[in-house]
């Protein structure tokens, strides 16, 4: 009986988790379809104006003020990359081919991701403690109260900014993965690696390479800022409530940026892009 | 339906009309077949104590959350069957005085009045410049029109939100309470004002507030809430007749008596001690 009762309960708690997980991605659609129109509607109806301020403000806050962490970041990581693949790839006298593998992985996903992960911890954290407060604060309630939409005025500022600076901060990531690669070659291991270590590279790499790791990029800055929103707009319950938001924000982020890159390299090696 | 209290108008001069008013959370009734009409051009002054649901009244009056059975009606439409573009339409009619002031934190105190006309009117910036500072001047801010949220006194913050409920020189003000966390001093200059804009312009006036002073300088007529009903509406005299009064016996007198004087002894009292203290225990011992 009692492990019949466990079971009921396992099952339940699995349900419940499921359910959790469905109303959770409802709900950021939900957001995500709002946002939306009201991009379009700003395009389209006069009535309906997006601030290009708050826009340029976002991206200052999100994109630009972010640029030195990720560089310094992808700078390591491209010393990580080379220093780990030169001892194997010596055993196979094929150290040179270091710049080949650092142009593909960060290209096409380490460029990205790691950005992607840098940006939840930086912009994801600050927008979700940021819109928590303005819960806390009433402010949002006297955004609508005063027949101005939270969406509009809020999220969609934050979405399109951590959309567009994503793919310009991953074009930063990919180059300074290469870089400090090169550096690393430079320093530490010898003229067979850094010899024509960017022309191996050119040729290694092929416009496709280039261009998934963008869209990708593109897709985790709407996860994170749509993750950051939804977490800091259902805020309750005071200062404790903000902590929570922030904290859920980077592990939802970290896992959804992590779970999307497996369905993107997925769907591309299946279709060889 | 249930029946409307005798002493509320039923002509066309009610600007808010809340009928039957239910709304649950987790199962419990927070407002339990809440009737109310507002005037126009008067303040109401809706009291009662911490969790007696005028707060969430007040946000059902503001269309900011919904009903769970009855509805309330705002210029004689029912918020509840309006959509998005109906609702904002509503909502420029009425301003709303939160209790923290609820100033946008990232722009100065001239740009939470600005930011109404700039976003629903088609005014240009000059004169939207010229709205603010008469907007600021009503509420005696003038000089802080630069100054962030961050940089003023709570007493400021609420008058800079006042000075934004009243941008689109709004037919109806609510408030929050209005005078929570202010000293004896600001508190009255609160008072004064909401007198004042009502006076200069005619608004209609609610106002929640659990303080008895500022509540009797303001209104016209008062409601009292308790335990999600309304117990009583009617004007500031006859409260103050309660109020003045002695202990008659009459559960509801006393009560109200209770809590206008904010006495330590009374219904109320009576009610906290005796709920079910010995079952609490008794189960508490049997629970384990």
């Amino acid at each position: 009986m009692s492990t019949e009762g466990k079971g009921h309960d396992f099952v339940e708690f699995l349900g419940a988790k499921l359910l959790g997980g469905f109303v959770y991605a409802g709900g950021m659609a939900l957001l995500l379809g709002a946002a939306i129109n009201e991009v379009f509607r700003g395009l389209f109806s006069p009535k309906v104006r997006l601030s290009g301020r708050a826009m340029a403000d976002q991206m200052v806050r999100v994109g630009v003020r972010s640029v030195g962490i990720v560089v310094l970041v992808q700078l390591f990581i491209g010393v990580i990359l080379a220093l780990q693949m030169a001892p194997p790839l010596s055993t196979f006298k094929q150290e040179a081919m270091i710049a080949n593998i650092i142009g593909i992985a960060g290209f096409r996903m380490l460029g990205p991701i790691i950005t992607a992960v840098v940006l939840s911890g930086f912009a994801g954290a600050s927008i979700a403690a940021e819109l928590g407060t303005m819960v806390v604060a009433e402010e949002i309630e006297a955004l609508e109260a005063t027949a101005l939409s939270p969406v509009r005025f809020l999220v969609v500022p934050r979405v399109v900014a951590t959309f567009l600076m994503m793919i310009l901060l991953a074009i930063i990531a990919d180059w300074m993965i290469a870089v400090g690669g090169y550096i690393t070659s430079r320093v530490v291991l010898g003229p067979g690696v850094y010899e024509g270590y960017f022309e191996r590279m050119r040729d290694q790499l092929r416009y496709r390479d280039f261009i998934t790791g963008l869209v990708q990029a593109g897709v985790f800055g709407i996860l994170i800022s749509l993750i950051a929103c939804y977490e800091g707009l259902k805020v309750k319950g005071g200062a404790e409530g903000v902590g929570r938001a922030t904290t859920m924000t980077v592990v939802y982020s970290i896992v959804a940026i992590i779970s999307a890159a497996c369905v993107f390299t997925v769907v591309f090696y299946v279709f060889d892009w | 339906m249930s029946e409307l209290p005798d002493n509320l108008p039923r002509g066309d001069d009610a600007v808010i009309r809340v009928v039957d008013l239910v709304k649950r959370y987790d199962g419990r009734a927070v407002l339990d077949g809440v009737n109310l009409e507002v005037r126009r051009g008067e303040t109401l002054v809706i009291m009662g104590g911490s969790g007696c649901g005028k707060s969430t009244l007040l946000r059902h009056m503001i269309g900011s959350i919904w009903p769970d059975e009855g509805r309330v009606e705002l210029f004689g439409q029912d918020l509840g069957a309006l959509d998005q573009e109906g609702l904002d339409g509503i909502r420029k009619r009425f301003g709303i005085l939160f209790q923290s002031g609820a100033l946008f934190n990232s722009m100065t105190v001239g740009e939470n009045v600005a930011l109404p006309l700039k976003e629903h009117t088609d005014l240009d910036d000059d004169t939207i410049q010229i709205m603010v500072t008469i907007k600021l001047e009503l509420v005696g801010l003038r000089q802080a029109a630069d100054r962030m949220p961050s940089e003023i006194s709570g007493g400021m913050k609420k008058r800079a939100g006042l000075a934004r409920a009243i941008a689109l020189d709004p037919e109806i003000l609510f408030y929050d309470e209005p005078s929570a966390g202010l000293d004896p001093v600001t508190s009255a200059e609160i008072d004064q004002l909401i007198i004042d804009l009502s006076r200069k312009l005619g608004v209609t006036s609610v106002v929640v507030t659990h303080e008895m002073d500022s509540a009797f300088s303001i209104a016209d007529r008062m409601a009292m809430l308790d335990k999600g009903r309304m117990l009583k509406i009617a004007p500031r005299s006859e409260f103050e007749q309660i109020r003045d009064g002695e202990p008659t016996g009459d559960e509801m007198g006393d009560l109200i008596r209770q809590f206008l004087r904010g006495d330590s002894h009374g219904p109320i009292t009576r009610r906290r001690l005796s709920t079910g203290y010995e079952e609490d225990i008794l189960e508490a011992a049997g629970g384990r």
